[in-house]
């Protein structure tokens, strides 16, 4: 088996350069303790990877990290966090000389077993050959539609998207469990029945007290 | 509610935006996309909507109620699916079944329809569940409270 070399195209300038503001993206939401910065910048985040995912020829995914990731999440954290506060607590910087280690070990270990990685695009990675291989040469016969993800998707990995849809469901589910007292009436605030009743026996405890 | 420029550019690319996902639902098979990506698009539109009307009119244009319902209709159309072909004498999941006979696999097509039309549903009413649940908590908040 001859040693596969990825060709070097202009484009790996466009894909370090997407990873570079990734890194840069990163970077700043760690920094930032303002809550409203860090769901933008988390969405520009997820951008950003939508494109890198373009550059890598994963249209589907980078659709979905475009749609899922960028919009709606950015939209769903900016909704979570009306319900906390607008900043992080600020915290106390010191050195964590175990942390880093580890941190530093196991990133090392990460570099390390990158040399062993095949390839970019190599055609006989694990990742591209067996079953992969597959659902490439069986789609056109097996099933005869022109996008392979799809039918991987719905069609040979049913089960694993039906799957999928539960979790999603299950998701919504929780949703109505946990918070689904307070918006049902619609946008008013609805107090909680403990917390308005520990509420006013503070008060008439307060009050108690004047009186005494 | 005093941006008139939001209002009338989310009255313009509310249709548009649930055409898209509805061309990225049934076009999945051809091209990128399929029933998560267009279920996210089509609450998409509808978050825009309450963001610029409010969620009071975003209720009131598609009711908790519904999605309520539309979230357990997605995965029963998926599980159905599912069943019907065990019904049909195949696998769980299995679409040739649905039209055995067929000489282009149509059955395959027909069953990964079904099974993204129920993706798409599933997927569509819990993200509209979810921002309804989060936002509904709060009452509306100042532009400048952010």
């Amino acid at each position: 088996m001859t040693e596969f070399h990825t060709p070097v195209t202009p484009i790996i300038l466009l894909d370090l350069s997407l990873l570079t503001m990734m890194v840069f993206v990163a970077i700043a939401m760690l920094r930032s303790r303002h809550l409203f910065a860090v769901v933008m910048l988390s969405g520009i985040y997820s951008l950003l990877s939508a494109a890198f995912f373009v550059s890598l020829d994963a249209v589907d995914v980078a659709f979905t990290e475009a749609a899922v990731g960028a919009g709606v999440s950015t939209v769903l954290m900016l909704a979570g966090m009306l319900l906390t506060a607008r900043r992080e607590k600020p915290v106390t910087p010191g050195r964590q000389p175990v942390a880093l280690a580890a941190v530093i070990a196991g990133g090392a270990a990460l570099f390390y077993a990158t040399i062993d990685m095949p390839a970019f695009g190599d055609p006989n990675a694990p990742a591209n050959a067996y079953v992969g291989q597959l659902y490439v040469e069986r789609t056109p016969g097996d099933i005869e539609i022109p996008n392979i993800v799809t039918a991987v998707l719905a069609s040979y990995r049913g089960f694993d998207t039906l799957g999928e849809v539960v979790v999603v469901f299950t998701a919504g589910v929780a949703v109505i469990l946990l918070l689904g007292v307070g918006s049902v009436r619609g946008g008013r605030r609805v107090a909680d029945r403990n917390g308005a009743a520990n509420g006013s026996g503070v008060g008439a405890g307060a009050k108690k007290e004047e009186r005494g | 509610m005093e941006h008139l420029i939001l209002r009338v550019t989310t009255r313009l690319l509310f249709a548009p935006i649930i055409l898209f996902a509805l061309y990225v639902q049934f076009h999945g098979e051809y091209g990128p996309g399929g029933g998560f990506q267009a279920g996210v698009i089509f609450a998409v539109a509808f978050v825009l909507h309450a963001f610029c009307f409010g969620l009071e009119a975003c209720k009131k244009a598609l009711p908790q109620k519904a999605l309520t319902i539309a979230m357990a209709l997605g995965v029963l159309i998926y599980a159905g699916t599912g069943l019907a072909t065990m019904f049909l004498g195949g696998n769980f999941l299995g679409y040739t079944e649905i039209d055995p006979d067929s000489a282009h696999h149509a059955g395959q097509h027909y069953g990964i329809i079904l099974v993204e039309l129920g993706v798409g549903v599933a997927v569509a009413a819990t993200m509209l569940t979810i921002f309804y649940h989060f936002t509904g908590r709060e009452p509306d908040i100042d532009p400048e409270d952010w």
